[in-house]
């Protein structure tokens, strides 16, 4: 079932007031998938999300739908339905009339309006609430109202930009474990923008990141996180050591001035690339008991773990323990080879 | 708490003198005769003016519908410009103001005479000349023009705190532009809308320089009866306080009679 893209953008290529937001941009996105767009602020995640919706005419490319061209369709005439940032709830509507706004549009009959709507209502947790003002509730609770409102309509597609933006952390948990319990229980696939990596990795089947208009990798969670395309989805997406360094052989790698066994293959030989080692990867021991040793130059508690800085050969790593070290011990660093996660270098890239 | 009070003093000084005395005293003009005696006289005598009052009425009310139709749209295109082309519109839309009251209604009626410029233009191209001044038509056109400004400005105040998201909101949830209109702009905007009803309204129906340049004399307005007790041959201050203690009455019930209008009626009007 690889081939059931319901939407297809293809060579898209925007711009605002002559400055590139996406260029050249092309992404398949399957049915019935969670898929999020993750990125900084101005990487076109939002723009790519208006161009489904339908707010946004592409200055070049295609939107299929359903293998239908899309691309000049006004947004109340296209199968998808939008969560918006900070909500865009009608203010002069109560609750009810709200969430059914999309269903009274299509002049449903007011019975089935009432049903399917009071449903909904349920679903989001929000029953006893449908005559209340939108405008006297709290922020989780308009949360709440809005994807009510664009579930309701059953649309093929929900886009959702930053939704959690705008809730505290608890809150903001909590409706991610929600999301994703709605997604899977409707079964529509949900198209999700945000900044957030730690959201992204929790609730998406697919994570595309994204950066100055263009994607930089496209994977599930763990491939995203494991194994990052380059340096930006390294850094972007949790903590990480990059250092430069020469692949010598398949599975044999150097850096920081020594030689590691890891897993990669299929680089040129004495090709330099970048090697990127996770935090929390990298153990503790006695000087001299490791591949590397080094100079402890600070300690931070962070609640589930200490954050140590450790200097070893002009380079600082970011090294996660639970277990501290006191600032100026000596240590020794052990980094297996499944953590050595191997990247071309970006200079290098039409010479692979 | 008395602090607030002493600082309510003089507030309470400027309402006795300006606005609780003079009510007072027309009132009282309007129950006495010249003698000063008790009479409800000038309060019956009115009814010899009703085809006045009605005309006032009638002529303030299509006034007031046109400028509501023509600031509706105006006020929504400013409202989404950006905000440099917001302020220069709105000043554009002000400028008017700052000339005289009286030179803006002068150039209409020199622009509408029967040898006027516009009769002339027409002339130009072997029609007319129209009988366009001394109409009710002209009189409608002073309004319009006079107090169209009255109407942008409220429209425009609320329809810029109308969130472009929630627009967008609407058209995601699958309403056409009319329906984005009757169902999300003209209810969020209604604030707006009543306070320009107002605001037209109000100075339209008491108005009586505007009737007396454009309309000739034969389309005498309560302005000018009123007017004319106090000012012309006619000196008889106490109708006159009849007059107007009678128009503040129809005022405020025509004003109430639009304050029940809910939102469906609000959209039958504009659409």
């Amino acid at each position: 079932m690889e081939n059931n893209v319901i939407v297809r953008l293809e060579n898209i290529s925007v711009s605002f007031d002559g400055e590139e937001v996406l260029n050249d941009f092309s992404l398949d996105i399957h049915d019935r998938e969670f898929v999020t767009l993750l990125g900084p602020s101005g990487c076109g995640k939002t723009t790519t999300l208006r161009i489904i919706a339908g707010f946004l005419y592409p200055d070049s490319g295609r939107v299929l739908f359903d293998g239908r061209n899309i691309s000049s369709l006004p947004p109340h005439k296209r199968e998808v339905n939008t969560v918006f940032q900070r909500y865009a709830l009608f203010p002069h509507l109560n609750v009810f009339d709200n969430v059914a706004f999309g269903l009274r549009v299509k002049k449903l009959p007011e019975a089935e309006v009432k049903q399917t709507v009071s449903e909904m209502i349920e679903m989001v947790g929000l029953k006893g609430f449908e005559n209340r003002r939108v405008t006297s509730m709290s922020g989780g609770q308009q949360q709440r109202v809005a994807i009510a409102r664009a579930l309701v309509n059953s649309p093929r597609v929900l886009l959702l930009d930053e939704p959690l933006g705008a809730l505290d952390l608890k809150l903001r948990k909590e409706m991610q474990t929600e999301l994703k319990r709605i997604q899977q229980r409707t079964n529509i696939t949900f198209i999700y923008v945000t900044h957030d990596q730690e959201e992204a990795l929790t609730m998406s089947d697919t994570i595309v990141v994204m950066q100055g208009g263009k994607i930089q990798q496209i994977g599930s969670p763990q491939d995203i996180y494991n194994e990052p395309k380059n340096a930006f989805v390294a850094n972007f997406i949790g903590e990480s050591n990059i250092l430069n360094g020469v692949m010598h052989d398949d599975y044999f790698v150097e850096f920081a001035g020594a030689k590691f066994t890891c897993v990669d293959k299929g680089f040129r030989q004495d090709q330099e690339v970048q090697v990127v080692v996770r935090p929390e990867d990298i153990k503790l021991v006695a000087p001299d008991a490791g591949m590397l040793n080094g100079i402890v130059k600070s300690t931070v508690f962070k609640g589930v773990h200490y954050e140590m800085l450790v200097e070893q050969a002009g380079y600082t790593w970011k090294v996660h323990s639970t277990a501290s070290e006191q600032p100026g011990a000596q240590v020794g660093m052990v980094i297996g080879p499944d953590e050595i996660h191997i990247m071309v270098k970006p200079e290098d890239k039409a010479g692979d | 708490m008395i602090k607030s009070r002493f600082a309510a003093v003089p507030y309470g000084v400027w309402m006795a003198i300006f606005i609780i005395i003079p009510l007072a005293l027309v009132c009282w003009y309007a129950f006495t005769d010249a003698s000063g005696a008790f009479t409800i006289d000038n309060l019956a005598d009115i009814g010899r003016y009703t085809n006045v009052f009605t005309r006032s009425i009638w002529l303030a009310a299509i006034a007031t519908v046109i400028c509501l139709v023509l600031a509706f749209p105006i006020a929504f295109l400013i409202s989404r410009m950006s905000g440099a082309k917001q302020t220069f519109m709105l000043m554009l839309i002000m400028l008017p103001m700052w000339m005289n009251f009286l030179l803006r209604t002068y150039s209409w009626m020199s622009l509408l005479e029967n040898n006027g410029l516009i009769n002339r233009l027409f002339g130009l191209i072997g029609l007319g000349p129209f009988e366009m001044i001394n109409t009710q038509g002209a009189v409608v056109l002073g309004m319009v023009y006079n107090y169209l400004p009255f109407m942008i400005m409220p429209l425009y105040s609320v329809m810029t705190k109308i969130d472009r998201s929630v627009i967008e909101a609407a058209q995601d949830l699958g309403a056409s532009p009319a329906r984005v209109l009757s169902k999300v702009i003209i209810p969020l905007s209604v604030p707006g809308i009543s306070t320009g009803i107002t605001m037209v309204f109000v100075p339209a129906i008491s108005t009586f320089i505007i009737s007396r340049m454009l309309g000739g004399g034969g389309n005498l307005l309560i302005g000018d009866l009123i007017e004319m007790q106090f000012l012309g041959n006619a000196y008889n201050p106490h109708l006159g306080s009849a007059l107007a203690l009678v128009l503040m009455v129809v005022v405020l019930l025509c004003m109430s009679i639009a304050g029940t209008l809910d939102n469906d009626d609000v959209e039958d009007m504009l659409l």
